[in-house]
């Protein structure tokens, strides 16, 4: 029988075939923490009496989550990632450079790799065609130090996302729909491989939000091929050459097969306190809101920011919303930036933060007040997730958010998207 | 695998207890100082959680504990508070996968029967848990072996440690 992505991906990692449910230790490409579980791997690789680093060029300390920071502790926090990185040769992404899962698509995974953050979302960078799977401090301290890991060869679920999307629908709502189907822990254990006559069309951006959020249905990793999508990404950003090939076999074994015809979805929100309580924004009742925030490593792309700036350009934000926007990397916002993107924000009344994880992990810049209800575009909307448990967090994509801050409750872009 | 009988009370919990519910980010500046971390272990899923357990107590969850964010810190706080061991129908990967690194044992085991204060006996190496009030016994699947090797190495950390790399 023939192979998945993943089961593709760890046998070239492991030196012999392996299959669904096989344990199989494998040398990782690129390892990486943030500032919010990168100080605990590195006591533990303390701990372990281990003091170098085996790959430095792509092991990677991210300062993003509360960046900049806050507090005092956290700032202890950052010095320790910034000494370590000093001492072993990791390197170093220090605040404003953006978010991680950004910066590892833009500057270090290639289709192919086997990539492990601490962090859920490190399944991001599968759009490229790579196994990549969130871990926790201790588990990427030891990839730190190995350059491996152990894991277990996951099945697969396909997803054959098939016809287009109508005008005002996004690749977020096609995910939140997925993960009302699957629901939260459907996918645990398994990896999602999405396929399907749709794909070819879909650009970069799209797929990282979807290879995003594939934690939410539980999943370890979520996979697309790698295609000419892909190489005209990795050309664009100078990084052509990594470039590899990357496809499940024909005759590969799938656990389950998941139809989506995509031309019948609407846009669509998860609603309070789960990723997969979900509805079609038009079947909501009209939910006020107090805070809309655009960005994240979910929807915080060039594409995104532009698609928000489109409705909201000429537009104010409503009396009582507060609109924040946070591009998700250095280079989003200075593209941003030239194409008078971040302007249009700033003029409808966006308040527009340094690249980084902003209010998504209720850290900092945008807490919730007792009471109030947020939109946002990040990827869950579990209860405390924004930093207070009497909050309400509904997710969707970057035009419902855009549409619904001019509104000042949740909207339906394809209003204003026609 | 440890032949030693855990005891304690169990603490009861729904289904879907994210790390957010366990490890709350707006405590996130403490997660270099767990002694304080621990002290708002499952604070916004039971307010008083932290102030009540006992070492040796016992959390019982519902389905898919520990979703969300992969913070390591979560078990580490729910294992610093003393628990003896997490019961649920289902486990989050990355969470339950962080518990064997800590050293925390993770039951996965038909948790229904079992209500807030019912005081359990496990035992670790046979795979049984009784039900000391209700007078039950529940089983709970073994883990797999590469975990059992990690675990009774007293977590990852001692596991490479001792066999300087992977020993699996």
């Amino acid at each position: 029988m023939g192979k998945t992505l993943a089961e593709k991906i760890i046998s070239d990692h492991t030196g012999k075939e392996v299959a669904a449910k096989d344990i199989a230790v494998v040398d990782v490409d690129v390892v990486m923490a943030q500032d919010g579980t990168g100080p605990l791997a590195v006591s533990q690789m303390e701990k372990m009496g281990i003091t170098k680093v085996k790959k430095p060029s792509s092991s990677i300390l991210f300062i993003d989550h509360a960046a900049p920071s806050p507090r005092k502790e956290l700032s202890d926090s950052h010095i320790v990632l910034r000494r370590f990185a000093q001492k072993t040769g990791a390197r170093l992404s220090d605040t404003g450079e953006g978010i991680c899962h950004q910066l590892l698509v833009e500057k270090y995974v290639c289709p192919g790799d086997i990539v492990i953050g601490a962090d859920s979302h490190t399944c991001t960078s599968g759009a490229l065609g790579a196994f990549a799977t969130g871990m926790g401090s201790t588990d990427i301290a030891v990839g730190f130090a190995l350059a491996q890991t152990w894991l277990m060869v996951p099945g697969t679920i396909r997803i054959d996302l098939d016809g287009g999307l109508a005008r005002g629908v996004f690749s977020k709502d096609i995910m939140i729909s997925v993960i009302g189907k699957i629901t939260s822990d459907g996918a645990t254990y398994k990896a999602l491989e999405f396929s399907g006559n749709m794909i070819g069309n879909m650009a970069m951006d799209d797929r990282f939000t979807m290879a995003n959020m594939a934690v939410e249905a539980g999943a370890k990793t979520g996979l697309f091929p790698s295609d000419e999508v892909t190489l005209k990404y990795l050309e664009a950003i100078g990084r052509k050459n990594c470039f590899k090939k990357m496809y499940a076999d024909p005759d590969a074994g799938y656990e389950q097969v998941l139809d989506v015809d995509c031309s019948r979805l609407e846009p669509m929100v998860s609603k309070p306190h789960t990723v997969d309580n979900i509805s079609p924004v038009s079947q909501l009742e009209k939910v006020k809101i107090d805070q809309v925030f655009i960005g994240t490593c979910t929807n915080g792309r060039l594409s995104d920011l532009a698609v928000a700036a489109d409705i909201l350009k000429g537009r104010k934000v409503a009396h009582g919303v507060r609109l924040i926007v946070v591009p998700a990397s250095r280079d989003v916002y200075l593209q941003a930036l030239d194409e008078g993107i971040i302007k249009d924000l700033a003029l409808s009344g966006a308040s527009v933060m340094a690249p980084g994880c902003g209010p998504c992990v209720g850290v900092h810049q945008g807490i919730l007040g007792d009471g109030e209800v947020c939109l946002s575009t990040q990827n869950r909307n579990f209860k405390g997730r924004m930093g207070n448990p009497n909050s309400f967090i509904y997710l969707s994509s970057p035009a419902t958010a855009a549409w619904s801050a001019v509104k000042g409750y949740i909207a339906d872009p394809r209003e204003v998207l026609v | 695998m440890e032949e030693k009988i855990l005891e304690g009370k169990s603490f009861k919990f729904g289904d879907d207890i994210s790390t957010d519910l366990i490890a709350p980010g707006r405590y996130f500046h403490l997660r270099s100082n767990l002694g304080e971390l621990a002290k708002h272990v499952l604070e916004d899923a039971d307010p008083d959680f932290a102030r009540k357990v006992k070492p040796g107590d016992f959390v019982a969850g519902g389905k898919n504990f520990g979703l969300g964010s992969s913070r390591e810190h979560a078990p580490a706080i729910i294992k610093l508070a003393g628990v003896g061991a997490v019961l649920a129908k289902s486990f989050a990967r990355i969470f339950f996968r962080n518990c064997i690194n800590v050293g925390l044992p993770a039951l996965i085991c038909d948790t229904g029967s079992i209500e807030d204060g019912d005081r359990l006996e496990i035992n670790l190496a046979s795979g049984f848990i009784r039900n000391l009030d209700k007078g039950q016994e529940i089983r709970f699947n073994p883990l797999p072996k590469v975990m059992i090797k990690i675990l009774s190495d007293g977590g990852l950390t001692e596991h490479i440690k001792k066999n300087k790399g992977f020993n699996l």
